[in-house]
């Protein structure tokens, strides 16, 4: 089997993808807060060319790249493998982390002749913590590594929240930490049971010793429980909308947009690549059922909120159940499942990038208005159409309207429950949108008025062209074309098992 | 029973006894023990299977026990930020509590704040 072997042409690729980021943490932390930033975005080109450049070397070899750290083999050694998702995902964190990068340049800016802020220094040394962490998560193939990694991203996560230091902020960390804290553990637990199983934790050694075992049944509960309360999935998401609307804009940005794909990826990785050739005992049906359960409990609520961070932050747990649809629409190998698979994926993509516009658009409103009370909206969009454009266009891709990356993804995901027969994810995937359409025609219609409003500042140029890229960009993933759902499925394992049986 | 059998019996006990203790406690600080306490007994699983894993002149599989050294770092790291948190949040706001809108007050330091 060569998918555990040795490493190949452009694995360096994935070690460098990893080793710039903490590279930065390190020297930033020596060279203190004005540094930091240049350090982060000066970075930024480069951690783009390697994702660029991963992408390259898996289309070109059209499997996945591998390296394995220190030339030493699994199960001994750790390996690094990239397929077509890690290297799609790698892209998406090397742009969303950068564009919320330059938007807080603001905000968390040093400025000449202070001395420089705790703030800022902390900002800047986090925001690098969470792409190694999302690095190492995209590319590693190890399940221990991907614990510490998993860590990694809690530890950036976290600080990140409540890095404006009010009491509020706190709280809501505390409780991110706490929620993030036990998940990981009971993550940690099912790893020692497969490890004690199966003698490794290589996720291509263990897909091909994995046997139906007692032990492998508690480590698969345990291990997406876990994984389950980091991505906040219905009913285990009551960290996230405070952690998520307290945050400064910027963070929220990577953290809805971001940092809860990173323990999804996770849970992708188990059931698809470690866990596939085990007789699935109602698991997809199950996280299907929980994934619509968040798509109307988060939608409903996103409804009622009465400010427009909490609205998103709301509308990312409605969002997020979207993505467990592809448990039941994209496991095992049938006519649907290419589609199942190819529109979660989207799903991700799009949301991503969907929600960081929405939060930088939140976070421009706030500035200009002082305040994000969606009642007193009235006329702004008269007054910031940039900024309501954005917030537009990416609210298009939230309801699944075409064309955006959102109504691409629903469209794969409706056609693969239709064909498949399962005539249940359709209905909420059809009420879902209806109801993202309800919360956000609540943000835009009060603001279309012609009331006149008074704005504190006008909002920021740079602020608004960034929030508006990256909602352009979740618009375009809808035109995305066949060669790109290609890319998704290079080491897709279910299509490796079956070529060569 | 063999060693290994009391010794997973006692993890299950601990790791039992940390979720409970999650679940039934509103104290943060008493969550966060609880957090320790299942962290211990999910340590000495990994415990359990290096001491099962042994082969050859090995006493014991080296792998698990590598793991189970950054587990620990990793849980004390951990617990160090979620105590830092729970300062700097009781300094801010003069009580500890994951509830936004809740009342639970510190018995010091509520009336200075």
């Amino acid at each position: 089997m060569t998918a555990a072997g040795a490493t190949t042409q452009g694995g360096a690729l994935l070690m460098l993808a990893i080793l710039l980021p903490v590279a930065g943490i390190l020297v930033s932390f020596a060279f203190g807060g004005r540094a930091a930033e240049r350090i982060a975005l000066g970075s930024a080109p480069v951690a783009l060319v390697i994702a660029l450049a991963v992408l390259a070397e898996v289309v070109r070899a059209e499997r996945p790249i591998v390296y394995t750290v220190a030339a030493l083999s699994p199960p001994l050694g750790i390996a690094l493998r990239a397929d077509g998702v890690s290297a799609v995902m790698l892209l998406a964190s090397a742009l969303i982390v950068p564009a919320a990068g330059l938007y807080a340049r603001a905000g968390f800016a040093s400025r000449p002749g202070e001395g420089e802020s705790r703030k800022a220094f902390t900002f800047w040394i986090l925001l690098q913590g969470i792409s190694a962490a999302l690095a190492i998560i995209f590319v590693s193939g190890d399940l221990f590594n991907l614990y510490v990694a998993l860590e990694l991203l809690t530890f950036a996560a976290v600080p990140l929240a409540c890095v404006e230091g009010r009491a509020e902020t706190f709280a809501a960390a505390l409780r991110y930490l706490l929620f993030a804290l036990f998940g990981s553990i009971f993550y940690l637990l099912g790893a020692a049971l497969l490890y004690g199983a199966f003698g490794t934790l290589d996720i291509a050694l263990l897909a091909e010793r994995m046997r139906s075992l007692p032990a492998v049944t508690a480590a698969a509960a345990l291990m997406t429980a876990g994984l389950l309360a980091k991505t906040a999935l219905f009913p285990l998401h009551l960290w996230l909308p405070p952690a998520h609307a307290n945050a400064p804009a910027p963070a929220s940005a990577i953290l809805s947009g971001l940092v809860v794909k990173g323990s999804f990826f996770l849970t992708l990785r188990l059931w698809f690549y470690v866990l596939p050739a085990l007789p699935v005992f109602g698991f997809d049906a199950i996280l299907g059922a929980l994934g619509s359960a968040a798509v109307v409990f988060g939608s409903v609520l996103a409804l009622r909120q009465p400010r427009l961070k909490l609205l998103i932050a709301y509308s990312t747990i409605a969002q997020i159940g979207y993505l467990f649809l592809i448990f039941p629409l994209g496991s095992g190998l049938h006519a649907w499942t290419a589609d199942g698979w190819n529109g979660g994926l989207m799903q991700v993509l799009a949301h991503a990038f969907a929600k960081a516009a929405m939060f930088l658009a939140a976070g421009l409103l706030y500035e200009s208005l002082g305040h994000d009370k969606i009642a007193k909206f009235s006329g702004a969009a008269r007054a910031m159409p940039v900024t309501f454009l954005a917030l537009g266009l990416g609210g298009l891709s939230l309801v699944g309207l075409p064309p955006s990356g959102g109504f691409a993804a629903k469209w794969l995901l409706l056609r693969a429950s239709v064909a498949s027969g399962q005539w249940l994810w359709a209905l909420v995937l059809l009420v879902g949108g209806l109801l993202a359409a309800g919360y956000v025609y609540r943000i835009l219609a009060p603001a279309l008025s012609s009331d006149p409003v008074a704005l504190k500042a006008p909002p920021r140029r740079t602020g608004e062209v960034i929030a508006l890229t990256l909602a352009v960009v979740a618009v375009a993933l809808g035109f995305a074309p066949d060669s790109f759902f290609q890319v998704l499925d290079i080491g897709r394992p279910v299509l490796l098992t079956a070529v060569s049986p | 029973m063999s060693a290994s059998t009391i010794a997973g019996l006692t993890a299950a006990v601990l790791v039992g006894l940390g979720l409970y203790a999650l679940i039934v406690n509103t104290d943060p600080l008493k969550k966060l023990l609880a957090f320790n306490l299942l962290g211990s007994g999910v340590f000495l699983v990994f415990g359990i299977v290096a001491r099962r894993g042994a082969v050859g002149a090995f006493p014991f599989d080296p792998i698990p026990q590598a793991m189970v050294i950054t587990g620990i770092v990793v849980a004390f790291a951990a617990s160090a930020l979620a105590v830092a948190l729970m300062l700097r949040l009781a300094k801010e706001s003069g009580r500890i509590t994951l509830d936004p809108e809740g009342e639970t007050k510190l018995d010091n330091g509520a009336e200075d704040a």
